[in-house]
């Protein structure tokens, strides 16, 4: 290809004294690609039962600056999201993808709008696609109804997380996201991993919320064993 | 404006005389460095990590070709395009043609120190494309017309009144009544005024923390949601990154991840952790339309297979920095370089010659806590020790340094003359010096005792202790 591709490829095997690698030792470095070996995770989170976990990673995101709301089933879940704009003193309006398997006609007071995030839209709300305890981190992923400016143009960001998407480790939400890429042939553009609301400390280092992205991150959990 | 690194010395000096920047500095030790000793407190499998972090990066290392081809393919396999550059100059022509194909006016910029290093602000405006930076320490930064002070947190030189007056200054339209006395009016300013910014640029450029081999991703880490944004927005997204950010796997990324945010800000993770791969897909509704990733060498390559190589393991964490005592006495600029503190000391004389930075190196107590602190164990004072011979070898340091060097040399490698010298001067010191206990200036040494007293020698030297206690063992 390129003139400096080959330069700068070239620089480089010189340096290592050798040339390209070929034969087992290229098919060894493949195989550890394909392979994906995990590395030493913490103990904190992958030694826990479904319910311990679930709870670290409420603690973890609470720490981070996130509010999280337990709700039974997903028929709860328009209720809370209405109560929690109420508690805010925000309309109750929201741009929203994904979360189709939620009643939320059962709720006529809460407008929503399909579709990307408009810069004036006040709230957006999505759907997780993991989280993981070990940080109270969120894993949202981009696609067909799931637009990622959902996640950073409203001020107050709404995530619908069920209970069985809570793993323990980055490594676990990537082994789900290998599988789902490998039955929709698909790798998304984007992998959001949120660890609480926008934040900066760029001036005398204190921290305020809110620097660019969301002000406000609230999480419905929803945590019963039936989701129905 | 901008200092140089050949003046560190005159730099340094004049930054321990500056009120506001020692109040900006003063607040560093309960800032970054407590709170990184609290979440490796916190996380018992800290040191192993490092420990793993380190191999990852050597791994990658040797085997960096085969990486960055695998890497290449990929994003080209999910629609992107990779342009390699050999230089800055090289950077910097890749994102004016990108910039040019599009027609852009304004770029959109998430905090990118390779797009510093090469001066692509600059280049830009030149080419009359208006480069707007989001971070918010960049951005104050760019109102004032200065480099960053550090590679994390560019305007941590800066209190809050300077960012006022900055900001009084640039945004002239807004109300000139207002108050800012607030660290969070300031915050709640800068938001207002970069949204429509953010909106209306045509290209989006971002640095990349780590390139992942096995799937073709860019990764940002961020707290603001400003790289967010820029990558988000704009038609097209241009990636900066230097070859060494490359690792095989996103199980590689996620071990460095850990260690970055601790080590960096103390956090357990960053608020925003982004895997980028590819443009926009057939069915989405936003993101860019075009994907770049310039992928730039700048004097990389020659780093490696020398004594200089454990310098590409670093992820650029500022763990270094933070707990330098010579970076938190004079802050970044007084380095004079893009890269400043221990990381840049090795770094900068790599990548912009020896001859400029030759004082850089020397910029160090040899107290050992940036080795102590880098999450990928680089041997920062012993590579600085390395650059200091090569100074002594190129004949780049004063006159009568290199002399004393050269004197002391003679001497070291003969030992009976070396203890019959110093026993004479020690000596003769100590009965020059018996009454006060200490000296207030030395002939040749007012570089020392400008700033302290030298102690007066007493009783016998240590060799001849030496010889003393093993004669009586």
């Amino acid at each position: 290809m390129s003139e400096a591709r080959d330069e700068i490829l070239g620089a480089i095997r010189r340096a290592l004294k050798r040339g390209p690698l070929a034969g087992a030792a290229a098919a060894e470095l493949s195989e550890r690609l394909a392979r994906h070996p995990r590395n030493l995770i913490p103990a904190r989170a992958t030694a826990l039962d479904d319910e311990s976990r679930i709870d670290l990673f409420v603690r973890m995101a609470e720490e981070a600056d996130a509010t999280v709301a337990r709700v039974d089933n997903l028929a709860a879940v328009p209720a809370a999201v209405a109560q929690y704009l109420a508690g805010q003193n925000l309309a109750p309006e929201a741009a929203i993808g994904g979360l189709d398997d939620i009643p939320w006609g059962e709720t006529p007071l809460l407008l929503l709008k399909r579709g990307p995030a408009a810069p004036e839209d006040a709230v957006g709300l999505a759907p997780a696609f993991a989280a993981i305890a070990e940080s109270g981190t969120l894993m949202l992923v981009s696609g067909k109804d799931t637009p990622t400016s959902l996640n950073f143009l409203p001020d107050t960001h709404i995530v619908v997380l069920r209970r069985e998407e809570v793993v323990a480790s980055y490594e676990d939400g990537f082994d789900r996201l290998r599988a789902a890429a490998a039955e929709t042939g698909e790798w998304p553009r984007t992998i959001n991993f949120i660890t609480g609301p926008s934040r900066t400390g760029d001036i005398e280092q204190k921290i305020e919320l809110g620097a660019h992205g969301p002000r406000r991150l609230h999480i419905v959990l929803v945590a019963g064993r039936e989701n129905g | 404006m901008q200092l140089q690194a050949r003046d560190f010395p005159q730099n340094a000096r004049a930054a321990l005389g500056e009120e506001r920047l020692q109040r900006a500095l003063s607040r560093a030790p309960s800032g970054f460095a407590l709170k990184r000793a609290i979440a490796v407190e916190r996380l018992p499998e800290f040191e192993s990590l490092r420990e793993r972090g380190r191999a990852i990066k050597d791994e990658t290392l040797a085997h960096l070709d085969f990486y960055l081809e695998r890497y290449e393919e990929n994003v080209v396999a999910s629609g992107g395009k990779v342009h390699w550059a050999k230089t800055a100059e090289e950077a910097r022509q890749a994102v004016l043609r990108i910039c040019r194909s599009v027609g852009a006016k304004s770029v959109t910029k998430g905090k990118s120190m390779v797009g510093e290093e090469v001066g692509l602000n600059a280049c830009l405006e030149a080419n009359g494309i208006t480069p707007i930076e989001t971070d918010l320490g960049e951005y104050i930064i760019q109102l004032r017309g200065e480099p960053p002070s550090h590679i994390i947190a560019p305007a941590i030189h800066l209190v809050k009144e300077d960012v006022a007056e900055s900001f009084r200054r640039a945004h002239d339209r807004l109300d000139a009544a207002r108050s800012l006395e607030e660290v969070r009016q300031l915050c709640a300013e800068a938001r207002a005024v970069l949204r429509p910014l953010f909106l209306a640029a045509d290209v989006g450029i971002t640095g990349a923390n780590f390139l992942v081999a096995e799937t073709g991703s860019s990764i940002i880490v961020t707290n603001e949601g400003n790289g967010d944004l820029t990558q988000l927005l704009p038609r097209v997204h241009i990636v900066m990154a230097s070859l060494e950010k490359v690792v095989p796997t996103l199980e590689d990324a996620a071990t460095l991840l850990r260690l970055l945010a601790r080590s960096a800000s103390g956090q357990e993770f960053s608020a925003y952790t982004t895997l980028s791969t590819g443009p926009r897909r057939a069915g989405d509704e936003d993101g860019p339309e075009e994907y770049h990733v310039i992928l730039l060498d700048n004097g990389r390559s020659a780093l490696l297979g020398g004594e200089f190589q454990d310098m590409l393991r670093c992820i650029r964490c500022a763990a270094c920095l933070n707990h330098c005592p010579v970076y938190g006495a004079v802050g970044g600029h007084a380095y004079g370089s893009v890269y400043p503190g221990p990381m840049g000391a090795v770094l900068s004389p790599a990548l912009f010659g020896l001859e400029g930075s030759a004082h850089l190196p020397n910029a160090s107590t040899f107290c050992g806590r940036c080795e102590s602190v880098c999450p990928v164990k680089i041997p920062l004072p012993k590579m600085m020790r390395h650059w200091r011979e090569r100074e002594f070898e190129r004949r780049l340091g004063p006159r009568p340094y290199r002399v004393g060097l050269q004197l002391w040399a003679f001497l070291a490698l003969r030992p009976a003359l070396y203890h019959a010298v110093f026993g004479l001067l020690a000596r003769l010191l100590g009965w020059a010096g018996a009454g006060r206990g200490r000296f207030r200036a030395l002939p040749f040494l007012s570089g020392w005792t400008g700033a302290r007293d030298m102690p007066a020698p007493e009783g016998k030297t240590f060799h001849r202790l030496w010889t003393e206690r093993r004669r009586a063992r």
